[in-house]
């Protein structure tokens, strides 16, 4: 069948590192994914915890003003794009097959190529650091500042092309996951019995499709500003940069639910099971996740407020800001409501799900306080705005990420984790998360503004700001308790059972960790929870062990491409021909791949 | 990217759909928003240029509803080739597949063509007082432009040639119509290498069939899609560019 001239005998069973390379198993992805992620997050986290150090206390020298903006600006970055959008894929990467009654995902190698550019994307924007400094105008990257009249340097340059490399990345993920979603459900599994976390993952693909175009214009309008002299934000031009915050925010505040979205869905596994009862309102829970990401596409203008948009656009977004509020309001009492009357199972998972709907209420009302046009005026750019941002981000996304480790941390490794270290881990986590960012509020409404390196003493912020820097520190000694607890378990932890939990959803009804194959035999649906309902009805059945299903085999095609955006994406920063060499290499790549039959005869 | 390369296209999947052919849905769903959002910043800026040239100064809707009506025709010849090659005429389908792959061609021939009149682009003034066209055209000119005027004038002659052209870097709408224009015209180019390898790979025996006609199904609808998105831009930057009133 082959034509493509270039012939590498395929790996067939590779070992060692070439079997990580070359994979297109699902669950080794979102294993790629999820250590990666959580790599990138320590950074980042290192990144805030400098900052800290130097806000510990008034007119501190600790960090240069030029390196504070670099700070915030990898900082917010490296969250959002590199930490918890890839730990949210990573869940994605394992969950959904299982939870459909899928052997894999409909494109395994689109799904191998989404994974190493996210790598490439990575690299790109670190490399920074050591070529002549990271960005450093904000992850919001506000025209002109990012303009080369005003941000001489490669910064900016690598900012913008690490964020196209993402969005390749990102898109194709998105893509793949829609299809499978669709496509992919076991016999009986219709859209009504679909578990709640695939169904927030469905959603949140759909906004990243349709989302991340809008910042790829953007991004290629500045891009093309910078590089080749075109006039899209340039003001002596009659260029305007309210349009770059437009397209940003209205990808931006999809952005936000592609966050939160994912981590609602892990919250909504983790609360039945551990209440033993079925989700409160299902229905409801996944009408208001629908009716969060439509309406997600019209609020974007309340990042704005003080831009000077006119009355009427302030008013109505203001209005559709705090009906957004609904929905979400809608999903804590279902979570609430699935709690109340259950036999509640306190353990780690449990706890992290509980401190979810506690600290991301907290964020949402403060995001409802911000939705008032005219207070919003008073927060904008203030310490009030990092701490909503990071109550729903930290105390929300990233709470649930955790819970959500732990949850299926034996599904994932087949192993138990330290339930003892677990819950320690999880209230120092807890507590000095509120110890770091509650003072946030005070400073905050008290006029102290972000992306400021130092403040005089006269202003009276150094008690909280000591308080908050003291709260980090706490922060990181819990991260080393999970990271401990997660390494050492995985290594030697006790043996898991397929369904340690005596949980609902399918991926439970095989073992720990899954086959290669998932399924020996696709199941066949036939309730809402049906893995739980078969087991009450004693109609669930094991697994039998297979040894002849047949699945894609791994392939080098999506990493060379990825390798050769990798290359490119340098080349376009620093050399041109460099970059056509890249380009080359992915074009080899993409063309050698869609020539290689998903199984070769043999 | 063909993951399922299984020569029947009838697929053991949940909606019956092919998953090539949703991914195909989905991606051309993301398109949409990539050419509004960059259509968008078209129409944000349009008349907010500093200096000329204008769309009026420059655009011939004559030439371009040529190049216009050529893309939408290759788009009949499309449905013609794909109609072709699901009654299995091999040879039919690859006369409408290279007459498809040539009218794409020939609208990026004009293409070129028309940047490249727009970069050149000259006008010629009379050095009379108070002339009309200079009148008209004088605050589209830039500093240099009506000194260019004024020195060619001065040295006696009786029609000033001033370079009137416009790059991406002249002005907004020179910004705006070559990124969005371009980027359309990247997605056609990127049409016609994937109908010509179709053609090419058409004369390996059975790379090409019936039975495997979803890889040109899935061909066409970007080929449509891309048509459709020239449609509305020809309305929107041509049409409503050089017609007051809209």
């Amino acid at each position: 069948m082959t034509t493509f001239p270039l012939q590498i005998s395929r790996p067939i069973h590779p070992t060692g590192i070439w079997n990580w390379i070359t994979t297109i198993d699902h669950k080794k992805i979102g294993i790629l994914y999820g250590v990666s992620a959580f790599i990138l997050f320590i950074i980042g986290g290192i990144e805030a915890m400098l900052m800290r150090a130097q806000l510990a206390s008034s007119n501190l020298k600790i960090i240069d003003p030029e390196l504070y903006n670099q700070l915030f600006t990898m900082h917010g970055t490296t969250m959002i794009f590199l930490a918890i959008m890839p730990m949210g894929a990573a869940f994605f990467n394992y969950l959904i097959p299982l939870q459909i009654g899928a052997r894999d995902v409909a494109f395994p190698r689109l799904n191998a190529f989404s994974y190493w550019t996210f790598l490439a994307g990575a690299i790109i924007l670190n490399a920074s650091w050591f070529l002549g400094g990271a960005p450093n105008a904000g992850w919001f990257g506000y025209a002109p500042i990012t303009g080369k009249a005003y941000n001489v340097g490669h910064g900016i340059d690598f900012w913008i092309i690490s964020l196209q490399v993402l969005g390749i990345a990102s898109l194709a993920a998105a893509f793949n996951f829609i299809v499978t979603i669709i496509n992919m459900r076991a016999p009986g599994m219709t859209f009504s019995r679909l578990p709640v976390f695939t169904w927030m993952s469905f959603i949140t693909a759909i906004l990243l499709v349709l989302a991340f175009p809008v910042i790829t214009v953007a991004l290629i309008e500045l891009q093309f500003d910078r590089f080749y002299g075109t006039n899209f934000f340039i003001t002596s031009a009659g260029g305007n940069p309210v349009l770059w915050q437009h397209l940003f925010w209205v990808f931006g505040h999809p952005e936000v639910y592609i966050l939160i979205l994912p981590a609602m869905g892990i919250v909504s596994e983790i609360l039945p099971t551990f209440s033993k009862k079925p989700l409160f309102g299902y229905p409801v829970v996944i009408l208001s996740g629908i009716i969060i990401g439509f309406m997600g596409w019209m609020v974007w203008s309340h990042h704005m407020f003080t831009v000077g948009l006119g009355p009427v656009a302030n008013s109505v977004f203001a209005l559709t800001t705090m009906a957004i509020a609904i929905p979400t309001g809608v999903k804590i009492f279902n979570w609430l409501g699935t709690m109340w009357r259950g036999s509640l199972t306190l353990n780690t998972p449990m706890l992290y799900a509980i401190g979810f709907i506690l600290t991301f209420t907290i964020g949402g009302i403060s995001g409802v306080m911000h939705s008032q046009a005219a207070s919003d005026a008073q927060q904008q750019d203030t310490y009030f705005i990092v701490a909503h941002i990071h109550y729903v981000l930290f105390g929300g996304s990233l709470i649930a990420i955790l819970g959500g480790i732990y949850y299926w941390f034996p599904k994932f490794t087949g192993r138990m984790y330290d339930e003892k270290l677990g819950k320690l881990g999880f209230y120092a986590f807890f507590i000095s998360m509120n110890i770091t960012f509650f003072p946030m509020h005070f400073t905050g409404l008290n006029g102290m503004p972000r992306r400021i390196y130092t403040y005089g003493s006269e202003y009276g912020w150094d008690f909280w700001n000591l308080i908050s820097t003291i709260g980090v520190l706490l922060l990181a000694a819990s991260m080393v308790i999970f990271i401990y607890n997660i390494v050492s378990s995985w290594i030697k932890g006790a043996k898991a059972s397929g369904d340690p939990w005596d949980a609902r959803t399918l991926e439970w009804s095989i073992t720990s960790p899954p086959p290669e194959y998932n399924f020996a035999v696709i199941p066949t649906i036939e309730y809402r929870d049906d893995w739980w309902e078969k087991k009450m009805l004693k109609k669930a059945q094991e697994q039998p062990v297979s040894k002849d299903v047949h699945l894609p085999q791994p392939s080098y095609w999506p990493f060379i491409a990825s390798v050769g955006l990798l290359i490119g994406g340098f080349g376009i920063i620093l050399s041109i021909p460099v970059a056509i060499i890249g380009a080359a290499i992915t074009m080899i790549g993409v063309y050698a791949w869609s020539f290689e039959p998903v199984n070769d005869p043999h | 990217m063909s993951e399922q390369n299984n020569h029947s296209t009838v697929e053991n999947t949940t909606t019956g759909l092919n998953h090539r052919k949703l991914l195909m849905w989905a991606f051309l769903g993301s398109d949409c928003m990539f050419f509004a959002s960059l259509i968008a910043t078209y129409l944000v800026y349009r008349g907010k240029s500093v200096t000329g040239p204008e769309p009026i100064d420059l655009f011939s809707i004559p030439v371009t509803s040529v190049s216009t009506f050529v893309l939408l025709m290759s788009s009949m010849s499309m449905v013609l080739a794909y109609a072709a090659l699901t009654k299995g005429n091999l040879k039919v389908f690859r006369v409408w597949m290279l007459s498809t792959a040539i009218m794409g061609m020939t609208f990026l021939g004009f293409q070129v063509f028309e940047f490249r009149d727009f970069t050149v682009n000259h006008v010629k003034i009379g050095c009379e007082e108070n002339n009309a066209k200079y009148t008209e055209l004088e605050n589209k000119f830039s500093s240099q432009q009506k000194s260019d005027y004024k020195k060619q004038c001065s040295e006696g002659k009786k029609e000033a040639d001033i370079e009137f052209g416009m790059t991406p870097r002249t002005n907004l709408f020179g910004t705006t119509f070559f990124v969005l224009t371009g980027f359309h015209g990247a997605h056609v180019t990127l049409g016609v290498i994937w109908l010509l390898s179709l053609f090419f790979y058409s004369f390996k025996r059975g790379a090409v069939s019936a039975d495997r006609h979803l890889d040109v199904d899935l061909a066409a609808l970007y080929w449509h899609f891309v048509d459709i998105v020239w449609i509305v831009i020809f309305t929107v930057v041509y049409l409503f560019g050089v017609y007051e009133g809209f």
